[in-house]
Order: structure tokens, then sequence, then C-alpha cells
């Protein structure tokens, strides 16, 4: 797969150019020019690392929506056995955007939950591009349901850009559907362990994340509006994205540094896309450990964890009245 | 303007124009803004602010709400203690930190969420009132922490819970921490719900995004205002999604009401009857004696 860059790795796209040319010519010449090929590589990577090691928030949120981004099917493919599939809401359809099913993780029952974009056009309808209607939803709470009455731990995936803007979603309740997933996690008598994969987008991608452990990924984003939207609301502009991306926080640095996330998982070098194998070996790891810290607690532990968590949700000072 | 105003700094100008406006009384007539009707300022708020002409109901403010809704005697206010910060030191075109204060300039208010305990025909209960005056009625940290205060307090006193929603949604400015109040907040309705004490929300204009998104739809019973809108998504942004025209009364409380989204619609001054009855049937108590209001 010919890896796409994005416009601030220019540089290095030029390089790898530069790199295919000379395999090329490689191919069909006698002198070696391998060591050149090497050094080339070796440059790409150092130039690679100094633009990685320095990015803005908004450059992050262009990594989190890369069209070549490992989406939740991916790490299911990778980190799971048996996927078993399982659709629809029993009330509406079947929201593709949300898939879920269940899976061995190392060989332990697990229901998986995540939200899934498209790779090409048809797809990408098909998905809705990972924007989910309340089907979506209760099919999630449905799954959810269906772990809890037999004690199955979930993991859920987020990468969103929201819940779907639209008549039906609305006509439909997608106000209830989101707040109802909320108020049902907070209760939900299993392990719930959340992964923010790629964009975390607002009520859509929350109504999935409430659990014993956030985990995310370091170029993940997760906002309470998208850095676009934020901007045209405050500055009334879009081209003001990069701002409100900077103002919003939406970082995993710094939204570890606020307590809302419990552990960033390292990416490779360039952002997940560039090394799927790494990226998932390091993320199995991560839900490997945080698999074992939850279910090292008495349900009572783990439910009341949880609630202390979300009620510490929050800053604000208290005086005297 | 004199050659002296134009001397003073922006700021100094803009206070004394406020106080100006201030100085010179509330307007005796006000015109309905949906039937045009010029209506007499005090029949209007004998009428709880609902055109006796066409039944628009007005928006009010969150300490109009609660004088008008509960009974005049023991009432006491939950969270005032908590106060907003800055955390993120959020900067659009005006900090968050000169919108606060401007807020609190504009409605005497230090957040968009006021709670009190009270009773409503002498039964108990705890109600929240949003200030959608206040940044829109934003729900950030200190909105969440006095909803949960509001509740834990109505689990101890095992009273029923009341919100009165009017919020644009999640508060920008506090990043993804307004979001998670959203969790919060639902998370908190779940002891309620474990107490076996009802919680009754009521969906006023306008309850949108991140507040309609979370424990506003999870009232044992949902209860809403005339033509209140209500939804997640803002017609705006749908339009521009769908490009298509939108239905007739789309996310009016009527549309809501036919989509099965709510259990019913209550006029304003039928409220205090109606939450007492809805209450009185969930706790199995008998019939309210209705005081004078």
């Amino acid at each position: 797969m010919k890896v796409t860059f994005l416009d601030f790795e220019q540089s290095v796209s030029d390089l790898e150019n530069k790199i295919e040319e000379l395999r090329f010519v490689q191919d069909d010449s006698a002198v070696d020019i391998s060591t050149e090929i090497n050094q080339l590589q070796k440059k790409s990577q150092t130039l690679t690392k100094d633009i990685y090691a320095k990015l803005t928030p908004w450059q992050i949120s262009q990594v989190s929506r890369h069209p070549q981004r490992p989406y939740t099917l991916d790490y299911i493919e990778n980190l799971f056995e048996d996927f078993e599939e399982l659709h629809g809401d029993r009330s509406y359809a079947d929201d593709a955007a949300i898939v879920g099913g269940l899976a061995r993780f190392n060989g332990q029952s697990v229901m998986v939950i995540g939200h899934q974009k498209g790779r090409d056009t048809k797809e990408r309808q098909y998905r809705n591009f990972g924007m989910p209607r309340p089907e979506g939803y209760r099919k999630a709470m449905r799954l959810m349901r269906l772990a809890e009455k037999f004690g199955i731990p979930i993991m859920t995936f987020i990468d969103t850009p929201g819940a779907y803007p639209g008549v039906g979603a609305e006509e439909r309740g997608q106000s209830e559907a989101i707040g109802k997933n909320l108020y049902v996690m907070a209760e939900l008598r299993v392990p719930l362990i959340c992964t923010i994969i790629g964009e975390g987008g607002s009520g859509g991608a929350l109504a999935i994340a409430v659990g014993d452990t956030m985990l995310m990924l370091q170029y993940a984003t997760y906002s309470v509006i998208s850095p676009e939207g934020c901007a045209s609301i405050l500055w009334k502009s879009a081209d003001k994205a990069p701002d409100a991306a900077e103002t919003l926080g939406i970082t995993a640095t710094r939204l570890k540094a606020l307590g809302l996330v419990d552990k960033i998982i390292s990416e490779p070098l360039g952002g997940a896309h560039r090394n799927y194998p790494e990226m998932m070996q390091t993320l199995k790891k991560a839900l490997q450990d945080s698999l074992k810290q939850v279910q090292s607690q008495t349900m009572e532990q783990m439910l009341q964890a949880r609630f202390m968590r979300l009620m510490s949700y929050g800053k604000f000072k208290e005086v005297e009245v | 303007m004199s050659w002296f105003q134009k001397l003073l700094p922006p700021k100094i100008k803009r206070r004394e124009s406020a106080d100006i406006k201030k100085s010179v009384p509330d307007g005796l007539w006000h015109k309905c803004p949906s039937c045009q009707a010029v209506l007499y300022h005090a029949d209007l708020e004998k009428n709880l602010s609902v055109c006796p002409k066409c039944n628009h109901h007005h928006r009010i403010t969150a300490r109009t709400r609660l004088d008008w809704l509960l009974d005049s005697e023991g009432r006491f206010e939950i969270g005032a203690e908590v106060l907003p910060v800055d955390t993120l030191k959020f900067k659009d075109s005006r900090k968050y930190s000169e919108r606060l204060t401007a807020a609190k300039r504009d409605t005497g208010e230090d957040d968009a969420l006021v709670v009190h305990q009270g009773s409503i025909h002498a039964v108990p209960v705890i109600v929240a009132a949003f200030e959608f005056s206040f940044m829109g009625g934003s729900m950030g940290s200190v909105v969440g922490e006095r909803f949960v205060r509001g509740v834990q307090l109505a689990i101890e006193q095992k009273m029923p819970f009341i919100c009165f929603a009017a919020s644009g949604g999640a508060r920008m400015q506090e990043g993804l921490l307004s979001l998670m109040q959203m969790a919060k907040t639902c998370a908190a309705l779940t002891q309620l719900s474990e107490a076996r004490l009802p919680f009754i929300s009521v969906l006023t204009d306008p309850t949108m995004g991140g507040v309609s998104a979370s424990f506003a739809f999870m009232g044992d019973v949902v209860v809403a205002e005339p033509n209140a809108l209500i939804g997640f998504a803002g017609a705006r942004v749908i339009q521009q999604t769908v490009r298509e025209t939108l239905p007739e009364g789309f996310q009016r409380a009527e549309f809501l009401l036919e989509h099965g989204a709510i259990d019913m619609i209550v006029d304003r001054r039928q409220m205090r009857d109606q939450l007492t009855t809805l209450i009185t049937l969930l706790s199995k108590q008998p019939a309210a004696v209705p005081l004078a209001a």
C-alpha cells in the first residue's frame, strides 16, 4: 500500500518518491546503489521523527483522520479471534457506522464494539463516514446488555466525527439514544475498556466511551466539538480550526494531564498507518494489561471506582457562601 | 456623542451605556415575538410570561422559574458554593474568563444552573433550573457539579428531583471537561434510580446538544413546555449536512410528542399542579392539597 502523506509531511513524501525512483532504477541496473537508498531511507526516518516530535494539535487531528489509519475492524481482525459480528438494534435498522460482536481476546470471551469508517467512496457512504444514527447506539447498548448478562467484558473502539446530524436521526431520538448509553454504561456490571483510536467526536464518541479504563492512541483526538465546528461558531470562520484545535485541548497529552485519559498508547513513527503490525502489538499489550487490572477488582470495587471517576470529572472552585 | 465621551476609553463607555439602559424602567409594554400582540408587562408576568393571546411561552430566568414553581416557604439553594474556573485558559475572539465575567454581570448568576430545595404544594422536591441567558445555558463543570449535588441531596433527603432544561449544549470553552458532564450527570441519576426516587425532566425552550443527549431524556417522566425547541443537532447543521428543507415544526415539543420522544406537553400555568400529581402518583402518596399559590 502506498502511503498517503499529509500536507505537513511534504518533505518526507518527496524523499520517499525519490527512494521509490531509485529502487526502480536499481532493478534494471548493474550498479549497486543500495547504500544510497539506505541513506535516503534513514534521512526520511529522521525527517519524520523531527516532524512528529513537534506536531501541532491541528496536525495531530489530521493524523487522527488519516485515510489509511487502522479502523475498528482492522483491530478486530488483528487482536481478536472468532469474531462473530452481531447486527441490528431490534427496533429499526442495523447501523453500519457502529460494528460489534462477540470475539476471543487471548482466548477469553469479550464483546467488541466500535465506530467504523470506510476506506473507499462506496464504503464510506455505506458506513456513513463513521457517523452513527440512533440505531447504532441502540445496537451498542443491546450488545452491552448481552455482554452483561453473560458476564463478558466489553472493549470499545472510538473513531467518529460525531453522531449523524440528520432529520431521521432526530425523529428517532438521537438524544435519547446517546443519553441512555451514558446512563447504562455508568452501571453496567462488566469491565468496560475504551480506546480512542482515531477521532473522538463529541457526544457521538462519548456514547460508547464511558468505562473503567480510558486508553488513547498517541495521535488520536477527543473533543467536545470538532476544531472546524468550534472555529465556525466562536471565530465565525472555519479557517481558524488550527487555533480552535490548540485551545480546545484535544490531544492525548492534554487530556491525560486533565485526568480524562488513563494511558497514552504510543504509535509507530509517522502514525499508526505507517506500521500496522507494530500498532496492533502495542495496543494488544495495553488492552491485556488494562483488562487484567480491571478484572483483579471485585464487582463492587469496579463499579465504585467507575462511579467515583465519573463524579470526579470537572474543574471548579469552591467558596464559602 | 459629545467630545468628552469620545475621549473616554471604550470600556468605560460601554459600562456607562449599560447603566443608562438599566436606569430606564423595563418597558411597560411588551410585544409578543410570536403573535406580535402588544401586551401590558404586568399582565404578561401575572400569566407566567405566557402570551394570553397566542399561548407563546416566553423564556424566563432560572430564578423566576423557581419563584413561580416552588412554595415561598422553606427554600434554600444548593451548590452556590461551586464556581467556574478557566482550566484550559480558553481563548477565541475573547477569553473564557472575560465571557464568564460578562455573563455574571448580565445575569447576576455565577453559572448556568440554579438548584433549590423546597416544595410544590407542600410536596418536598429538589429542583434544578437552567439559566439560558448565562452563556446559552451551556453545561460546563459547574453545571454538572451542581446537578450532581442536587441529585445527591435528593437521595439523602429521599426527595424527587426535577430539572428544567434550557441549554444550547455543552460549554465549548471547557473542552472535553464539558463533554464529560454528560456522563457525570447520567451516572448520578443511576443512583437516584436505585433509591427509587422519581426524576422528572422538563424540557423548555431550547434544550439542545449535550444537555439533550444526556440527562434530559433520562427522566422517569419527560415533560416539555409547548413549542419548546428540543433536539441533538441544530437545524442549521442538519440543513448543511442533508441539504433539504426541514419538516414543519421540526424539533418542536409537539413534533417530539408525535414521534414518541416525550411523555407530555404541559402548559407553564399548569406546571405546578401537573408535577405535583406526577410525583405523588410515582411515590404512591395521596393527592396533595393545593395551597394558595
